[in-house]
């Protein structure tokens, strides 16, 4: 492998030029995680006028805690439930379009649209056509016999913030399967046609094998962002109700320590979070960039 | 086994490119036919309509006995080989081989058998565990080819198979696939734009120009006697020297007042201008040796027509004693003239 080699003339510039890079992480991330991790040892008084020191006690007393524990599964069936709708549905999309060789281009910038929408918005309109007096959604269930509620029942609840989660997902994904299934020489789809097999066939023996590498790396990025960029999502539609049905992490960090102003509790959920996301991306990096390769 | 007929095949594609014209052609049981011409003139899309990749805009065809227009490439009963070879990459090789019996509902042991004894065939036993990215370029050439000869089809289709490897690997899987072709006998349909190819491994040559067919023969045949002043360039290395007809009547020897009206180019092929006199009618050319291209086992010369600007090539065997800018005396036969008009292009005798 061949690199580039730049040399700078003095000592400073290339300090200079890396230090907006250095100062945004560091402002933006560093210093709150250590903050973060630094609260989590901490406990306050009631009146937030004082606090000390408490080791791991915050950490133990959350293993504890049966909402915590009850936030847990709730993320776990939420990130997974948004990961396979959004991929699935992105998937499908793509292997459509991907047929209709002609007019891609518009189609894909058509597709892009849910994801260049905020997730707030995106809520705000699932929250609309979910909404239980004056959205169709609700009205057409009622009219096949389903009532639904997603203020009172948590299935309902916890079906919207899924469904509102994964489609501002969906168009990121399909540009990326899109991209995966063009890349998949046509002259192989041809040979498995010619070696008898029917398109439903070929797709799960020849384009969804080849498609592992991008399916991967989408699930991560999915699991990811189900996990910790759908707090917009939740907070425009349920608010983690009812009954703590959508209470995912995330939004757990936030309602307990700026709405509870339980600091140290909430300090302590963005620690294992972010210890979350490390291994995520660990696991992104070390393990399937390796192994998915055929 | 089967034959395959083509009867008024026209293809359009969707922006109105017309990329094949009306082709009739037999190919009878059993038989290796090459389709040769120039990139771009139609073949691949031919060879794509016959094996179902392409609608057929109009037309008919035929393989075995049935009209198969508006069947599925799985049911047409052929095999084809690709350019780029078309591998399963996520396969092994024996998973390459063994998936188009698989998707037919073969046995197990079926399969096992065809597979090991097309591997065997081929050569290639060893690579039954390896991925194709794991194989040199004619190994997965061989694999292609074990691909489709395992399913033992009624014919195959070959896409410039050879195109993609380096000069000595290209003879040596020529003269594979003629044997094998030899062996099994199964009726082959196989696209190249290398003349060379094309005269080595066809049973019979289809000459395609612009999306018509120009010439059907024998190789022997259509090196013999070219039918169009496309054929006669196309066909042969170097190619064939064009000459005006009224240069050489100028050169006199009345030898060629027996042609039609209509000649007005004269073709001879390199190796037909002799530096001796033969036996028998022959015309006789001066000219300056402008360039000595010595080729081990044989040499061209690449001469200039003396009194006109006329570039023609002369190849003779071993290393004759010449000089560049050496004026040089060529003799040719009269039965090598090969005489053509130049508006229609086509042989007037
Ligand atoms: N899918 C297609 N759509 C439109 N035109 C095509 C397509 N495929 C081939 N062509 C055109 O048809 C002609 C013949 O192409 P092809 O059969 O590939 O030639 P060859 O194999 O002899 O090089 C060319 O002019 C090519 O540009
Ligand atoms: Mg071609």
């Amino acid at each position: 492998m061949q690199t580039k080699r730049m040399t700078f003339p003095g000592r400073w510039l290339p300090y200079a030029l890396l230090a907006p890079q250095v100062i945004v992480t560091l402002v933006f991330f560093i210093w709150p995680a250590s903050q973060a991790l630094y609260q989590s040892l901490l406990r306050e008084d009631a009146f937030g006028l004082s606090s000390s020191f408490v080791g791991l006690a915050n950490f133990s007393r959350l293993f504890d805690d049966a909402y915590y524990l009850n936030s847990l599964s709730v993320t776990a069936v939420f990130a997974i439930g948004t990961t396979l709708l959004s991929m699935s549905a992105a998937l499908l999309l793509a292997a459509t379009v991907n047929r209709l060789l002609r007019s891609r281009d518009a189609y894909t910038t058509l597709l892009v649209w849910p994801y260049a929408i905020a997730p707030a918005i995106a809520g705000v309109l699932w929250w609309f056509i979910f909404n239980p007096s004056i959205g169709i959604v609700p009205y057409v269930l009622d009219m096949l016999g389903y009532r639904w509620n997603h203020r009172t029942s948590g299935t309902d609840a916890m079906l919207l913030v899924i469904i509102a989660a994964a489609w501002k997902q969906i168009a990121y994904n399909f540009l990326f399967f899109l991209a995966g299934l063009q890349s998949i020489p046509q002259s192989l789809i041809e040979a498995a046609a010619i070696d008898g097999a029917g398109p439903v066939k070929r797709f799960w023996t020849i384009v969804f094998p080849l498609l592992t590498p991008t399916t991967f790396f989408l699930l991560v990025v999915n699991v990811v962002y189900a996990m910790f960029d759908t707090f917009g999502v939740i907070h425009a539609t349920t608010q983690g109700g009812p009954a703590q049905a959508t209470n995912i992490l995330v939004y757990k960090v936030y309602a307990d320590g700026f709405v509870g102003m339980n600091i140290g509790s909430s300090a302590a959920q963005s620690v294992i979070l972010m210890a979350i996301v490390i291994a995520l991306t660990v696991i992104q990096f070390r393990f399937i960039e390796r192994r998915v390769n055929y | 086994m089967a034959r395959i007929k083509l009867e008024g095949l026209k293809k359009t594609y969707a922006g109105g490119v017309q990329a094949v014209k009306g082709i009739d052609l037999e190919v009878a049981d059993g038989e290796f036919v090459v389709l040769v011409g120039p990139s771009g003139c139609g073949k691949s899309t031919l060879l794509r309509m016959v094996a179902g990749l392409e609608t057929i805009s109009e037309g008919r065809l035929e393989i075995g006995d049935s009209v198969v227009n508006d069947l599925e490439p799985a049911q047409r009963d052929i095999a084809m080989v690709f350019q780029n070879y078309a591998l399963y990459p996520h396969m092994t090789v024996f998973d390459n081989l063994a998936y188009g019996l698989k998707n037919r509902g073969f046995k197990r042991s079926e399969i096992e058998r065809r597979v090991q004894e097309a591997a065997r065939m081929l050569e290639i036993e060893d690579f039954l565990p390896r991925k194709p990215r794991q194989l040199s370029g004619g190994q997965r050439q061989r694999v292609a080819m074990g691909r489709a000869l395992v399913r033992e089809p009624a014919a195959f289709l070959f896409d410039e198979p050879l195109s993609n490897l380096d000069a000595k690997l290209r003879v040596q899987m020529r003269v594979e696939i003629k044997q094998l072709q030899r062996r099994l006998k199964t009726t082959s349909l196989y696209v190249t734009h290398d003349q060379l190819e094309a005269m080595t491994l066809g049973d019979r040559l289809v000459v395609l120009n612009g999306g018509r067919i120009e010439q059907v023969g024998t190789p022997m045949e259509i090196y013999a006697r070219p039918a169009s002043i496309f054929v006669a360039t196309f066909i042969g290395s170097p190619a064939m020297n064009l000459i005006p007809l009224d240069y050489l009547r100028e050169r006199g020897n009345g030898l060629l007042g027996d042609l039609p009206k209509s000649t007005d180019i004269v073709g001879i092929r390199p190796d037909d201008l002799h530096m001796q006199a033969p036996s028998g009618p022959h015309l006789v050319v001066d000219s300056t040796l402008e360039l000595f291209e010595a080729a081990g086992a044989e040499s061209h010369l690449y001469v200039r027509l003396a009194g006109s600007d006329q570039p023609s090539v002369i190849r003779t065997a071993g290393q004759p004693p010449v000089a560049e800018g050496e004026t040089l005396r060529f003799y040719v036969r009269r039965e090598a003239l090969h005489p053509f008009n130049r508006k229609s292009g086509k042989r007037t005798v």
